[in-house]
């Protein structure tokens, strides 16, 4: 029964989806589905937050390695709750000036604005910026030529790093008319144009292939180990 | 004195009243087509026109000399008049001309969604300048009735193509059912599997199990999860420890079962450990800081991603590079799949990634969808040559030709099969303006 109810909702919930993208009468089905999901998955952000909350308060009372990033994510946790549920700083809404809270949580200058203005941006931005590096480290990696398909690589590669900037320009912008296909601006157009749209074309039909025959698995009951069987 | 004042001022508004009167207003636009849209759910309506000659966006004044500046059109005014309700009360509102919509200059298509379907409407348009001057109205031509069609036409190919690939798997279910056997290819991604457990397992290191950034309502995630169930078993039968931080609440819960249920069907039930399965932050890099947190302090032997990644892939891969593990990655985000290829040692590349299940299972059901899923790419395969066929052709055909039959394959293939052009060409009689498809 624990796994029969969740196979049976998981079956309904994809036909529906699939009704809904062909019969016009559906639609609506497919919108109160998600809904649901999203009633759903509110919920369960309870379950997430105190699952985070227990494990490092666990950490902490452990003294586990590292218990002190447990301690600051467990006082930004409640800091970020308490300033987002008391809505600190949020000016009245003018259609309620006697309610302090009725302004808009994320109003300009209120306190869960300056947490996410302040710290949420720039420490997600930090780690993006963290991107440029493991790209550096990673085409350093990748543009080894160890053997001719890396060769292959590490020429086309370069060949589409310079075409993009003004580099690829100024180098063969001496060619002439005739021979300005060799350019590595216009040679780049082609890469990406040609050979790139084509490999990710196969790899999208292949994967579009796979999502039916996965959905079709799930949805014919055929296969259930995301339900913890086999 | 008085008396002078005051004729001043009559004739001061006599002019302005005779400025106003003979204030030029602009062409009006023409031919107001009004139809029920197509392959919805009678909830709207599309309006077309051809715009005002005074409007300096109509592609007729493009010979012209300068416009006349107090004519420009700004704006077109629509508005609209229900006829008859199937019945039911109609506002006052409704009942005379009320505006619907003001589109800009330039313009010469509306839908108006905010019908009822089975009532009546019916539409007038007017071009407006900036001196908010009326044009004449020009009115529809005929009143329209939205309503629901049976079925959604626009998409009538990809149903075709479904019933066909799932007809496919199907059968193929039915016939590895019956008994016959039926050959996969190896993944060499999933045989790394066992292996990276096995290395972790005599490390005495965790393996990390990631299964991506998306929620548990895409297909993706439910594709790592069955790959979960697998590591999660091979981790229990060598008696390693699995590690799986998840993005979403959702996931950390369906993780739980799938991992739990692994461990009890690998008879060591006394193994598992749900907080090691276990929730961090919904947001992607908060998320990533956390996971690559923990692979620099642990250093797990094995790190799996399986699932959807957005721009997190590379920093994960890296990191996991950089405390040398053994990596195996598998996505279905094609923009993912170059970094987890130059920093894992194996990647499930798209369609891969959706069977690793299957191929897992060793399922004679489950591979018998496979078997489908290859019989799907052959069709795929044979319309792109045919696609390829015709293409050439008509870049070939002087331009005679190109009405011809090979111009209108093409055409078939790319508005209707791989379009949303319907299931056949509209032929010059169709007359089908109502979209009722009668």
């Amino acid at each position: 029964m624990k796994r029969l109810v969740p196979l049976i909702i998981a079956i309904c919930a994809g036909f529906v989806l699939i009704i809904a993208n062909f019969i016009p009468y559906a639609q609506e089905w497919g919108s109160t589905a998600q809904e649901w999901f999203n009633i759903l998955a509110v919920g369960a952000m309870v379950l997430g937050g105190g699952n985070l909350i227990k494990l490092h308060l666990m950490k902490v009372s452990a003294k586990n390695k590292g218990w002190g990033y447990s301690v600051v994510t467990i006082g930004c946790f409640f800091a970020t709750l308490v300033i987002g549920l008391s809505k600190m700083g949020v000016h009245p809404n003018p259609i309620y000036p006697d309610y302090d809270w009725s302004g808009y949580y994320l109003e300009e200058g209120s306190g869960l604005w300056w947490i996410y203005e302040h710290m949420v941006v720039p420490l997600t931005s930090m780690m993006f910026a963290m991107l440029a590096f493991y790209v550096a480290t990673a085409a350093f990696r990748a543009f080894r030529a160890k053997n001719t398909e890396a060769t292959l690589l590490l020429v086309t590669a370069g060949i589409v790093l310079l075409g993009r900037t003004y580099a690829g320009v100024w180098l063969f912008g001496w060619l002439p008319e005739s021979m300005e296909w060799l350019r590595f601006d216009n040679l780049t157009v082609w890469i990406m144009d040609i050979p790139n749209t084509a490999g990710t074309r196969a790899i999208t039909i292949g994967i579009a292939l796979g999502v039916v025959a996965t959905s079709l698995r799930i949805l014919l009951g055929v296969d259930r180990s995301y339900l913890g069987q086999d | 004195m008085k008396l002078q004042h005051l004729s001043y001022l009559s004739m001061i508004a006599i002019c302005i009243a005779t400025s106003q009167l003979f204030a030029e207003s602009p062409a009006p636009p023409t031919g107001l087509t009004i139809t029920d849209t197509p392959n919805d759910a009678g909830e709207a309506c599309d309006l077309s026109w051809s715009m005002s000659p005074d409007d300096i966006f109509n592609p007729i004044r493009a010979d012209e000399a300068e416009p006349n500046p107090e004519t420009i059109v700004s704006a077109y005014l629509i508005e609209r008049m229900t006829d008859d309700a199937n019945g039911a009360e109609i506002s006052e509102e409704d009942r005379t001309w009320r505006k619907v919509n003001e589109a800009s200059a330039g313009s010469s298509t509306w839908t108006d969604r905010t019908v009822t379907p089975g009532w009546t409407y019916s539409y007038r348009i007017t071009a407006v300048d900036n001196q908010k001057e009326h044009s004449e109205w020009c009115n529809g031509e005929a009143s329209v009735t939205p309503s629901m069609q049976a079925f959604n036409w626009s998409k009538g190919w990809l149903a075709i193509f479904m019933l066909i690939f799932g007809g496919f798997v199907a059968y193929f279910i039915n016939e590895a059912r019956s008994g016959k056997k039926l050959w996969v290819r190896k993944i060499a991604g999933l045989v790394a599997i066992d292996e990276a457990v096995g290395r972790a397992t005599e490390m005495g290191r965790p393996v990390l199990f990631v299964a991506g950034i998306q929620d548990i309502n895409e297909i993706q995630t439910l594709a790592g999860l069955t790959v979960l169930s697998r590591v999660a078993r091979t981790a229990a039968e060598y008696g390693a420890q699995i590690e799986v931080p998840t993005c979403r609440s959702l996931v950390m819960a369906a993780a739980r079962e799938t991992v739990e249920a692994a461990y009890l069907s690998a008879g060591r039930p006394d193994s598992y450990q749900p907080d090691r399965i276990h929730y961090l932050t919904d947001e992607q890099f908060a998320f990533v800081a956390g996971v690559t947190g923990y692979m620099v302090r642990e250093e797990p032997a094995a790190c799996v991603y399986m699932g959807g990644f957005y721009a997190e892939s590379l920093i994960l891969a890296e990191t996991g590079n950089h405390i040398g593990a053994i990596q195996v990655a598998g996505t279905a985000m094609p923009s993912q799949l170059p970094f987890f290829v130059a920093s894992c040692d194996y990647t499930l590349i798209g369609e891969e990634f959706f069977a690793a299940s299957a191929y897992l299972s060793n399922d004679p059901l489950q591979i018998g969808s496979l078997k489908g899923q290859d019989y799907g790419k052959f069709v795929s395969v044979f319309i792109l040559v045919v696609g390829i066929f015709f293409a050439t052709l008509t870049n070939f055909s002087d331009a005679d030709a190109k009405q011809g039959f090979a111009a209108q394959t093409l055409s078939f293939i790319t508005d209707n099969m791989l379009g949303d052009a319907g299931l056949l060409p509209v032929s010059e009689g169709n007359t089908d303006d109502t979209g009722d498809d009668s």
